[in-house]
C-alpha cells in the first residue's frame, strides 16, 4: 500500500469517528489507534483484575454476613468486567496470553491505586466510595468511544459500577454514624484513599502525552485536569454529608468558579508508584502470577481432557 | 501451553425473546463455555437460555466489499463482533 | 426455643458457612478469571443459605440472637460443622475435591430436607436444591476433568481424593439434635444417605479413571464441636471484626 493510499484510509478512518460512528474489529483501523486501544483496553482489564486483591484481602474479616456477600459480589463484578475488557481487547489481535504476559512481566501497566494497601474494614467504603467514584468518571465518557466493543464493553460495565459507588459510601456512612471508633476507622480510610484516588485520574495536562490523539478518537472527552476537578466537586459535598474531613488544608470553595480549589498533589509520589515502588505492587504482581502459573496444570488438564473427548466422539462416529 | 479457546456466548434473557450475544469467554470444552457463560452473563437477570459457540465456528460478512483490496472475501479468521445490547427495561446508570 | 432444633440448623448451616469462607480465601487467586467468578459463585450461594437458616435459628433463639451473633460469635466448640469443610485449599485439585465431596451429599442432604414437617426448612431447601444442583454439576465435571486430563492433573486429584476421603464418614453420623429431629418429622436420617453418596462418588471417581480410596478408619468430631486445628484460624479470620468491636452496627 502506498503512503498516499494510507493517507486517504486515515482521512476516511478519521471522519467516520468524527462522524461518530463506531469502528469494529474487521475495519480496517491504522496500526497506531489499534495499538493505542490494545494498550488502553488492556491496562482497563488489568485494573479490574488487579482490583480484586486490596478488596479480596477483607472477604475472610467482613464484619456481617451481609457485608461478606456484598463484598463478594461486587469483586466478582470485577472479575467481569476484566473479562469483558480483556475479550474487548482480543478482538484488537491479541491473546490472553500476552496480555497476561505483559502484566505479570511489568510491561503493561494497571491503575496506581491498587498499589495501596486495604488496612481495616473502612478501607472497603473508602475505596467503593472513592474509587469506584473516580473510575465512573473516567468510565462514563467511554461508553461513546470510537471503538464499537470497548464502548458496549464500557456500558456494561458502568452499569455494575454504581451500585459499587452506592455500595462503599453506604458503608462510610454507616461508619461515619456508628461509635467513635468507628468514626475514626472511617476518617482514617478517607485520609489515606483521597490523594490516591486524586492521582487515579492520571498526570497533570502538562504532563499527559496522549491527550490530542487520544481525543481524537474520542478515548477521551475532557482532560485529566478537568475530571480531577469534577471528581472534588462532586465528592467534597458527599464527604460533608457524612461529617467527615477531606484531608486537604487548601481545600476551599472558589466562589467564581464555582468550585473546589485543592491543593497540590504528590507527583514524586504518583510517579514512583506507577514505576513500581508503591507499598503493594511487588505483592500484587506476585499473587497474579502465582495464580496464573500455579493454575497452568489446571488449564492443561482442562485441555487434554476436552481433546480426549472430542476424539471418543470421533470414535464413536466412526 | 495449551490455551483455552474463545467462545461466543448468546443469552435468552427472558421466554419469548430471542438469543442475544452477550460476550466472549475462554474455556476449554462447551461444558465449561456453557457453566462459565451462566457464571459470567446471567448473574444480574434469570437467564433462560444459553448458547455459546467457539468463535472460530462463527463466519462474518465484510463490512465493506470494497475493503476486499486489503483482505480475504470469505475470511474465516473472525475476530468477534463483541457488543452487549442492553434490555431496554433496565435503568441507565 | 426448641434447642435441639437449634442445634440441627446449626449442623446443616455450619457447613456451609465454613466451607463458604473456605472459597472466599481462593477469591482473586483461582487458575482462571473464569473459575474465579465460578467459585466465587459457589460461595455467595452457600452464604445466602447460611443467612436463611441463621436469620430462622435466631427467631427461634429470641434474646436479641441474629444471623450475624450466630456466625461470628460463638465459641469453637458451638459450631457443628465436619471436618470436611475446614480442610484448606492446599491447591485448586483439594479445593475441587472437598467441594465435590461434600456437593454430593449436600444435595442428597436437600432432597430430602425439602420433604421436612418444618415449614421453614422445607422451604430454604427447594430453594436451595437449584443452587446446590449447579454446584454438584460443576464440581464434578472438574473431577472429570483432572482425573482424566494430564497425568500430573490425575495424580494430584488422586491424592486429595485419598486425603480427604477420611472425612467423609463423618457425613452420615447422627447427633442426639438429628435423632431427635427425625423423631419428630422435622430431620433426615443422614445414616441413610451413606450408601447412596458413596455408589455416587464412586460412579464418578470411575469416569474420572480414578480409585476409590479404601480407608478403614475415619476422621470425625466437628459435628460435636471437636474440630481439626484449622478451625481455630478459620474463626479467629472470621470473628476478627466482630470480637474487636464489639456491639456495633455495620
Amino acid at each position: 500500500m502506498s503512503e498516499s493510499e494510507v493517507k486517504n484510509l486515515e482521512a476516511m478512518f478519521d471522519a467516520r469517528i468524527a462522524r461518530d460512528e463506531k469502528i469494529e474489529p474487521k475495519d480496517w483501523m491504522p496500526e497506531k489507534y489499534r495499538q493505542t486501544h490494545i494498550r488502553q483496553i488492556s491496562q482497563h482489564a488489568h485494573s479490574e483484575i488487579v482490583g480484586m486483591l486490596p478488596e479480596g484481602n477483607w472477604i475472610t474479616r467482613a464484619p456481617s454476613l451481609k457485608r461478606k456477600v456484598a463484598l463478594l459480589a461486587k469483586i466478582q463484578d470485577e472479575a467481569g468486567h476484566g473479562l469483558y475488557l480483556y475479550s474487548a481487547c482480543e478482538t484488537l489481535g491479541i491473546s490472553r496470553e500476552e496480555l497476561y504476559e505483559q502484566l505479570h512481566s511489568g510491561k503493561a501497566k494497571y491503575s496506581s491505586i491498587f498499589n495501596y494497601p486495604t488496612l481495616t474494614w473502612a478501607d472497603m467504603g473508602a475505596i467503593g466510595w472513592l474509587v469506584d467514584g473516580a473510575a465512573i468518571i473516567n468510565q462514563v465518557p467511554l461508553t461513546t468511544t470510537s471503538f464499537g466493543p470497548y464502548a458496549r464493553a464500557m456500558v456494561r460495565v458502568c452499569k455494575e459500577e454504581s451500585f459499587h459507588q452506592r455500595q462503599g459510601f453506604q458503608i462510610m456512612m454507616t461508619l461515619a454514624n456508628g461509635t467513635p471508633e468507628q468514626k475514626e476507622m472511617a476518617q482514617d480510610a478517607l485520609n489515606r484513599w483521597w490523594w490516591p484516588s486524586l492521582m487515579m485520574l492520571g498526570p497533570t495536562d502538562a504532563a499527559s502525552v496522549h491527550t490530542e490523539q487520544s481525543m481524537k478518537w474520542k478515548l477521551k472527552r475532557k482532560t485529566n485536569d478537568e475530571l480531577r476537578q469534577q471528581f472534588v466537586d462532586q465528592t467534597v459535598p458527599q464527604a460533608d454529608l457524612i461529617g467527615l474531613t477531606i484531608p486537604d488544608p487548601d481545600l476551599k470553595w472558589n466562589e467564581q468558579t464555582k468550585s473546589y480549589d485543592f491543593g497540590e498533589l504528590d507527583w514524586d509520589e504518583f510517579w514512583q508508584v506507577v514505576k513500581g515502588h508503591g507499598p503493594c505492587n511487588k505483592d500484587r504482581i506476585a499473587a497474579r502470577v502465582n495464580a496464573w502459573e500455579n493454575g497452568k496444570w489446571v488449564r492443561d488438564a482442562a485441555m487434554a481432557y476436552a481433546e480426549k473427548q472430542s476424539n471418543k466422539e470421533l470414535e464413536k462416529a466412526v | 501451553m495449551k490455551n483455552w479457546p474463545l467462545w461466543e456466548v448468546f443469552v435468552r434473557s427472558k421466554n419469548g425473546l430471542e438469543h442475544r450475544h452477550c460476550g466472549s469467554l475462554h474455556a476449554s470444552d462447551a461444558t465449561m463455555a456453557l457453566e462459565n457463560a451462566r457464571d459470567v452473563y446471567t448473574r444480574r437477570m434469570e437467564g433462560v437460555s444459553i448458547w455459546v459457540v467457539p468463535s472460530a465456528q462463527i463466519t462474518a460478512s465484510n463490512p465493506e466489499d470494497s475493503a476486499e483490496l486489503f483482505e480475504p472475501a470469505k475470511d474465516k479468521a473472525y475476530r468477534h463482533p463483541t457488543f452487549y445490547e442492553l434490555p431496554d427495561e433496565l435503568k441507565h446508570m | 426455643m426448641d434447642k435441639n432444633l437449634v442445634q440441627y440448623i446449626f449442623g446443616i448451616a455450619d457447613n456451609a458457612l465454613i466451607l463458604g469462607q473456605r472459597l472466599g480465601e481462593l477469591c482473586g487467586h483461582g487458575p482462571s478469571l473464569e473459575t474465579d467468578i465460578a467459585m466465587t459463585n459457589i460461595s455467595l450461594d452457600l452464604l445466602g443459605q447460611v443467612r436463611s437458616y441463621y436469620q430462622y435459628a435466631a427467631k427461634l433463639i429470641g434474646d436479641e440472637a441474629t444471623e450475624d451473633t450466630i456466625a461470628f460469635l460463638r465459641k469453637e466448640r458451638d459450631y457443628k460443622n465436619v471436618l470436611l469443610v475446614e480442610q484448606p485449599n492446599t491447591d485448586f485439585a483439594y479445593s475441587i475435591t472437598r467441594q465435590f465431596l461434600f456437593d454430593i451429599f449436600h444435595l442428597l442432604l436437600l432432597e430430602e430436607l425439602q420433604n421436612s414437617s418444618d415449614a421453614t426448612l422445607s422451604a430454604i431447601a427447594k430453594k436451595s436444591i437449584k443452587e446446590v444442583s449447579y454446584h454438584t454439576r460443576f464440581s464434578s465435571d472438574w473431577i472429570r476433568r483432572l482425573g482424566d486430563g494430564t497425568e500430573e492433573s490425575h495424580n494430584r486429584v488422586q491424592t486429595a481424593m485419598n486425603d480427604l476421603w477420611a472425612y467423609t464418614d463423618e457425613l452420615f453420623h447422627q447427633t442426639a439434635a438429628d435423632k431427635a429431629m427425625v423423631a419428630e418429622g422435622i430431620g433426615l436420617d443422614v445414616s441413610k444417605l451413606k450408601e447412596p453418596f458413596y455408589k455416587k462418588v464412586s460412579a464418578i471417581l470411575e469416569e474420572s479413571t480414578l480409585e476409590t480410596p479404601q480407608l478403614e478408619y475415619f476422621q470425625k468430631g466437628g459435628k460435636q464441636g471437636i474440630h481439626s486445628e484449622h478451625m481455630g484460624y478459620i474463626l479467629t479470620e472470621m470473628q476478627f471484626m466482630q470480637r474487636t468491636y464489639p456491639n456495633m452496627n455495620w
